[in-house]
């Protein structure tokens, strides 16, 4: 396992070049191409912006403008479930690949994530530009947290995607459970609602136990409020999802003989 | 010498699904069956304890019949599965043209797809950038390279993988039947570059059904039947108890075919069903009055054995056995030998070559003796009959019967005249094939 691991390393040059694939394959054809990564979160920001001071006005103290405080989490958020379902379809939809090719097939989960977060990045552009309309200035020294939260979740959400890319295999009706469990786990939560609220106060013991409270609120603290208390949590998550990391690698190791015929 | 190649008793297990192919999680949860579903519950053994050696700078064959395991082979040492049992080993970059262009992106044009192939194919983007002209070169494609894959014909596609796939520089080189992806010039080009690897010491496994190839290429052959080593070694050698066994089946084919014409054409009848059809018309059926009836209809080999299968100038004799209800006076026994196209390669009977009939009565056996089967490659059918001199049939039994020619020449045509051929002193030619 530690050895197919390192090769891993090997393979980052193969990873890169499928990133790249996949960016370029998924807008071609489309007139406004690679505009369409900033076009999407633009709209989504714009729709909830309309909702929330139009339609329902949501005068929660501290969190103006809400729609600002929502695109925090939501970012993040897309890029965690897209991953994870993309991911969990990685193996089969590249089955030709693993049946006719030597092919590493931990690759393709790995470049579902990857080529999510490169969307995340581009929405995030579209955040900041709204940051600076509204004149919310996150501190440098929280920024640096910044960086700390997207690596907490590219291992987190790599380690989940590997198990249910693996287990996806033999187990078709993962891609649909899963599809449902993210509609619930997103409303679970504190993305559109801030954690601050004394409805959420009441269950704190659950919400903690939900992993991405932790970076939604990591998140929302460093870009929106401008003061990170949640670090500890972060780092605490951080550590989990190098073990669970290791977990779900460990589980995709032991299935990988099986997919070149399974697939 | 050092082997490049080496399995050693090799088997290789495939699951196959008993009703559970779409295994649910939910099922496996409540029947706690998670890891009892993941384990194999019927079997079918792909290979069973192969083993062979490829020596370094070797060319290796392997025939077999479809799904005699030969592809599994070829996997196995690509390492893509791994085995049931035994042991693989293989030394240096492998490439393989198992799946040619299986990595292929339909949406992104072929200068891309060059990039990503050779990159899941071992190679550095430096090492891709060196020989992209010559990949591209190769697969004559320069024009439409920045085209979308998906707007390629198959024949491109192959092609363009081929191409790549052979520009790894691999140490050792697996061959799947891909040499019939392109035009003729294409092929030739693909053997150039094999024959160049032989060349440079490089090791190549070559999996095909083009017997002539494995002779002509390979210093070494494996015949695989149904996941087993039947036979390995000489080329020629295996290659010959290849066809050998290839013939008996066939045999057995075609006495099934025959028995079965026979059969379907047995309802009586005194005239032919088409009254249009005559002599050069290809359609079976079976008529006449049954006076004299045909019971047996067989190909006899040199040892007077029935068979279905003979080969270029052996001789041949067919049998026909007829019961006669009462004792005739006008008979006439006819045959007449079809190729595949339904053209008549031969026909004669008795009353052409001026026997005259006298008495008929009872079994009776007529046999027809070919001295040399002259014939060219190919699948026959023979017409037999017995009739009256003004043609009015007892039993006329059209192309029922089907018998095969093999010939190690390809040679075409209809006929195949004894022949040979002599040139003056000047003209020489290479010794073997």
């Amino acid at each position: 396992m530690l050895s197919n691991l390192a090769n891993l390393l090997r393979y980052r040059g193969l990873i890169s070049s499928l990133v790249g694939r996949e960016l370029k394959a998924r807008y071609r054809g489309s007139v406004f191409g690679f505009l369409w990564s900033f076009i999407n979160p633009l709209l989504l920001l714009i729709i909830y912006s309309f909702v929330f001071t139009t339609v329902i006005p949501n005068q929660v103290e501290g969190v103006q403008p809400y729609a600002l405080f929502m695109f925090c989490g939501i970012l993040p958020w897309t890029w965690f479930a897209t991953s994870l379902s993309d991911g969990a379809g990685s193996l089969l939809a590249g089955g030709n690949l693993i049946k006719k090719v030597l092919f590493p097939a931990e690759v393709l989960p790995i470049v579902s994530v990857l080529a999510n977060m490169v969307h995340f990045f581009f929405g995030l552009t579209i955040l900041v530009v709204f940051l600076f309309v509204y004149r919310r200035y996150p501190s440098p020294s929280d920024l640096i947290w910044f960086p700390v939260a997207i690596l907490v979740q590219l291992i987190f959400s790599t380690a989940l995607a590997l198990l249910l890319a693996a287990l996806a295999v033999h187990f078709r009706d993962i891609r649909d459970i899963l599809a449902n469990v993210l509609t619930l786990w997103f409303f679970a939560t504190p993305i559109i609602y801030p954690w601050f609220q004394p409805n959420v106060q009441k269950y704190h013991a659950l919400f903690n136990a939900n992993p991405f409270t932790h970076l939604a609120i990591a998140y929302q603290e460093i870009l929106f409020f401008g003061r990170i208390g949640h670090w500890r949590w972060l780092l605490a998550l951080g550590a989990g999802s190098i073990v669970l990391f290791f977990a779900c690698y460990w589980v995709f190791d032991r299935l990988r003989d099986s997919f070149a015929e399974a697939v | 010498m050092t082997a490049a190649i080496e399995l050693s008793r090799v088997s290789k297990v495939y699951r196959r699904y008993s009703g559970k192919q779409f295994a649910t999680l939910k099922s496996a949860l409540l029947q706690r069956s998670i890891l009892r579903d993941l384990r194999p519950n019927e079997t079918f053994p792909a290979l069973s304890d192969v083993s062979f050696a490829v020596e370094k700078g070797s060319t290796y064959g392997v025939i077999g019949r479809n799904g005699s395991g030969k592809s599994t082979a070829l996997k196995l040492v690509a390492g893509i599965t791994k085995p049931t049992s035994g042991i693989v080993r293989v030394q240096g970059r492998i490439s393989a043209l198992i799946e040619l262009g299986a990595g292929f992106h339909p949406e992104i044009s072929g200068r891309e797809n060059v990039f990503i192939n050779g990159i899941m194919l071992g190679l550095s983007k430096r090492e891709i950038q060196d020989r992209f002209d010559e990949i591209v070169d190769f697969a004559e494609l320069r024009e439409f390279i920045d085209a979308p894959v998906k707007t390629y014909s198959s024949g491109m596609y192959m092609r363009l993988g081929f191409a790549v796939a052979i520009h790894v520089d691999p140490d050792v080189l697996l061959v799947d039947e891909v040499l019939a992806v392109g035009d003729e010039a294409f092929t030739h080009k693909c053997l150039d570059k094999f024959a160049e690897f032989r060349r440079r010491n490089k090791t190549i496994l070559l999996v095909t059904h083009s017997l002539s190839l494995v002779e002509r290429f390979c210093d070494e052959a494996l015949w695989l039947d149904a996941g087993r080593a039947m036979d390995l070694g000489d080329p020629r050698r295996v290659v010959d108890s290849y066809l050998t066994k290839v013939e008996e089946s066939e045999e057995q084919l075609l006495a099934s075919t025959t028995a079965r014409a026979v059969e379907d054409a047995a309802p009586l009848s005194e005239q032919p069903a088409d009254p249009t059809s005559n002599m050069f018309q290809a359609t079976e059926g079976r008529w006449g009055s049954r006076e004299v009836e045909i019971t047996d209809v067989a190909f006899l080999d040199d040892e007077g054995q029935p068979s279905f299968v003979f080969h270029t100038g052996d001789p041949m004799a067919i049998r026909v056995r007829v019961r006669a209800a009462h004792a005739v006076d006008d008979f006439v026994f006819g045959i007449g030998i079809f190729n595949a196209d339904g053209v008549c390669c031969y026909g004669t009977n008795t009353y052409l070559e001026e026997m005259n009939p006298q008495r008929l009565d009872g079994d009776a056996d007529a046999t027809f003796a070919i001295e040399s089967l002259d014939l060219v490659e190919g699948t026959y059918k023979v017409d037999v009959a017995i009739h009256k001199r003004d043609g009015f049939p007892y039993d006329y039994h059209r192309l029922l019967y089907t018998f095969r020619v093999k010939s190690r020449v390809r040679d075409v045509g209809i006929y195949r005249p004894r022949h040979r051929w002599s040139f003056s002193p000047n003209v020489t030619f290479k010794a073997g094939r």
